[in-house]
């Protein structure tokens, strides 16, 4: 077992190392759309991963993603516009006075977003963990709700509708990109972990859990807490990359799309949520034809702008009738397994001919 | 302020909420039945207002032909939703059912906007809603008192039938033990569809009041009366019929006074509802009429 393991610390490692050089590639030889792409990809996974930590992992059905993301979002690009910015952007009423005259770099913004997504996510897990099941789903929905309606109306620190405007374009592949890595590394440690099993327990049986000495209060405010930490710095990449943020970006349909993509991986499957993101980021893209313009002989079909939704809401509902366990189920991926099936792994393990 | 204007304000609440209410009764006929939070409720309620937008428009019906015509048309859509899309999925788990749920509502949401467009289209007042009249100094939309009584006439009708006829035994029957009632030999899907039509006809009323208050009609537009209605629905103590009409009637006036009373909230109006709700699941989880516990 033991040199199991450093081989595969070191397959991680490599692929990691495989990644990082694929992307260097990218940066040398790709259009700006398709890096555009590449990065969306990679924030919806880092979001995906965290989301399914806490709906597929700890099986605590929530909503909650619009709100995290936004106030990471909101969080980050407050610390890193200068003040001169700020001023000049805030024209219906002026910022507050400690916001209006910080500024730090990007990295720290991030930290700061996570630290401040992580609190409300702590705080919030307080009223939300006392109800179970669809109540829960309609608790967080409610929050992602309240937090939009703050970001509309409390204009001295948000804006208000106006949102924020100008953001420096930070977000590169280096960041998103390491910072999905980074997110994968941790929350698959952290699911491997006795407090990961903890969390799969409550998930099966609540009861069950706390009679084997499982605190489960504590543990789902753990893995909501985390999932906010790395919402919130995903939050604050995704305004990074697009540069501009209003309280309009962040309403349920957000979560919607997160949702469609761990429940196509597979609730319960780190790997599942991977895969789903970057089936939903790159085939949300072909899936651009439904709404062009189409010539089939002679005939002219117009494009239908908003078709991509309804043949999304479809593939939903088609996989919850047909497909239940998507495409992974709660299976992982990982090196033992990748090696044990291909014919190279077993002649490195001295089993082939 | 002044009485006149608190009386105004209450009209308004009364009103509001009655309409709160009368979505509400689905959402809590249908939870109550199959544990099902309808997250396409609110969406159901928007396909019966462009049905009778289209009654008006297209077909040039008078208001109460377009307004029978949207409803027949919305309990068939509410029938036919619970047989395609929540039928294949009633033994699955429960959290399987509600993102199907999340999945026709957005269906619902997207197929208007592309058929119909995103842009609103306006709702015309019929001549008998529209009458406006004063009472020692207060105007009053003749909607207003309508609103309120078409809620409570239709609470009757479902009160009865819900406890006066056999169906009614039927559902309630469902509602407490599915398994046993089949074996008593009600044919259980047909009784759930029912359900589903009741709870449509009701979201179809109500759909066709809101267009009436807020004359127009949008894709989206049943989001927020949906996420209200089962605020309401919880308040009020959910798979509680009576409840949720009375939910309805505290939220809508909470709504309208906490505005009234405190203009500059105004912005915030939207949230309220779900401050409450957050309130109440906390502190009381069986709402203002409710005996059961929700899990």
């Amino acid at each position: 077992m033991q040199d199991h393991r450093i081989r595969n610390e070191l397959l991680t490692l490599a692929g990691a190392g495989v990644l990082f050089f694929l992307l260097y590639l990218s940066t040398q030889y790709v259009s700006d759309y398709q890096i555009r792409l590449l990065n969306n990809a990679a924030i919806f996974i880092t979001l995906a991963v965290t989301y399914n930590l806490i709906n597929g992992i700890t099986g605590q059905f929530s909503l909650e993603p619009n709100a995290f993301v936004a106030i990471g979002a909101y969080t980050s690009a407050l610390l890193t516009l200068s003040p001169a910015e700020k001023e000049i952007s805030f024209i219906i009423e002026p910022i507050i006075w400690p916001l209006s005259v910080i500024q730090v770099p990007f990295f720290w913004s991030l930290v700061a977003a996570g630290i401040v997504t992580a609190f409300f996510g702590f705080l919030m897990g307080f009223p939300v963990f006392r109800v179970r099941g669809d109540y829960l789903a309609i608790v967080t929905l409610g929050f992602g709700e309240v937090v939009r309606a703050v970001a509309n109306n409390l204009q001295p620190i948000t804006n208000g509708p106006l949102g924020l405007k100008a953001l420096h374009n930070y977000t590169n592949l280096w960041w998103s990109w390491g910072f999905a890595t980074i997110t994968l590394l941790f929350i698959g440690r952290l699911v491997a972990s006795s407090y990961g099993l903890a969390m799969k327990a409550v998930r099966e049986d609540e009861v069950a859990a706390e009679a084997m000495g499982v605190n489960a209060f504590r543990t789902k405010l753990l893995a909501f807490t985390t999932s906010a930490f790395f919402e919130g710095v995903a939050g604050g990449l995704l305004a990074h990359l697009i540069t501009t943020i209003s309280p309009s970006l962040f309403t349920f349909f957000l979560t919607f799309n997160l949702l469609i993509i761990i429940v196509a991986g597979g609730l319960g499957s780190t790997t599942g949520a991977v895969i789903g993101a970057l089936l939903f980021s790159f085939g949300g893209e072909w899936l651009r034809v439904v709404e062009e313009p189409m010539t089939v002989g002679s005939l002219q079909i117009p494009g239908i702008p908003g078709m991509r939704m309804v043949v999304f809401s479809i593939i939903l509902i088609f996989l919850m009738i047909f497909a239940r366990n998507g495409i992974m189920g709660r299976r992982e991926f990982s090196w033992d397994w990748l090696l044990g099936r291909s014919r190279l792994g077993r002649l490195i393990q001295g089993k082939g001919r | 302020m002044d009485f006149q204007l608190f009386i105004q304000q209450i009209i308004n609440g009364v009103s509001l909420g009655a309409l709160y209410g009368l979505i509400a009764v689905g959402y809590t006929m249908v939870y109550g039945i199959i544990r099902l939070i309808n997250f396409a409720h609110g969406d159901i309620v928007m396909m019966s207002c462009y049905f009778a937008f289209f009654g008006f428009v297209m077909f040039n019906l008078p208001w109460w032909g377009a307004f029978l015509g949207a409803t027949a048309l919305t309990t068939l859509l509410g029938v036919l939703i619970d047989r395609g899309a929540y039928r294949p999925v009633r033994n699955a788990p429960r959290i399987s059912a509600l993102i199907t749920a999340i999945g026709v509502s957005f269906l619902l949401e997207n197929f208007a906007l592309v058929v119909w467009g995103g842009r609103p289209k306006a709702f015309v007042r019929p001549e008998i809603f529209a009458h406006v009249f004063s009472l020692g100094g207060v105007h009053i939309l003749s909607l207003s008192i309508w609103t309120p009584a078409i809620t409570i006439l239709l609470l009757l009708g479902m009160l009865y039938i819900i406890h006066r006829t056999r169906v009614g035994l039927a559902m309630r029957s469902v509602s407490r033990d599915m398994e046993t009632t089949r074996l008593m030999g009600v044919n259980v899907n047909r009784i759930i569809s029912l359900t589903f039509a009741l709870g449509s006809a009701m979201a179809a009323a109500g759909g066709m009041m809101w267009a009436m208050k807020y004359p127009q009609v949008n894709p989206f537009l049943g989001v927020i009366p949906g996420l209200k209605a089962f605020v309401a629905a919880v308040l009020g103590g959910i798979g509680n019929v009576v409840g949720a009409v009375v939910g309805g009637f505290v939220l809508g006036v909470a709504e309208i006074l906490l505005v009234a009373v405190a203009p500059g909230l105004s912005g915030y109006r939207d949230a309220i509802a779900f401050i409450i709700l957050i309130g109440i699941l906390v502190f009381r989880p069986t709402g203002i009429m409710g005996q059961r516990l929700p899990e």
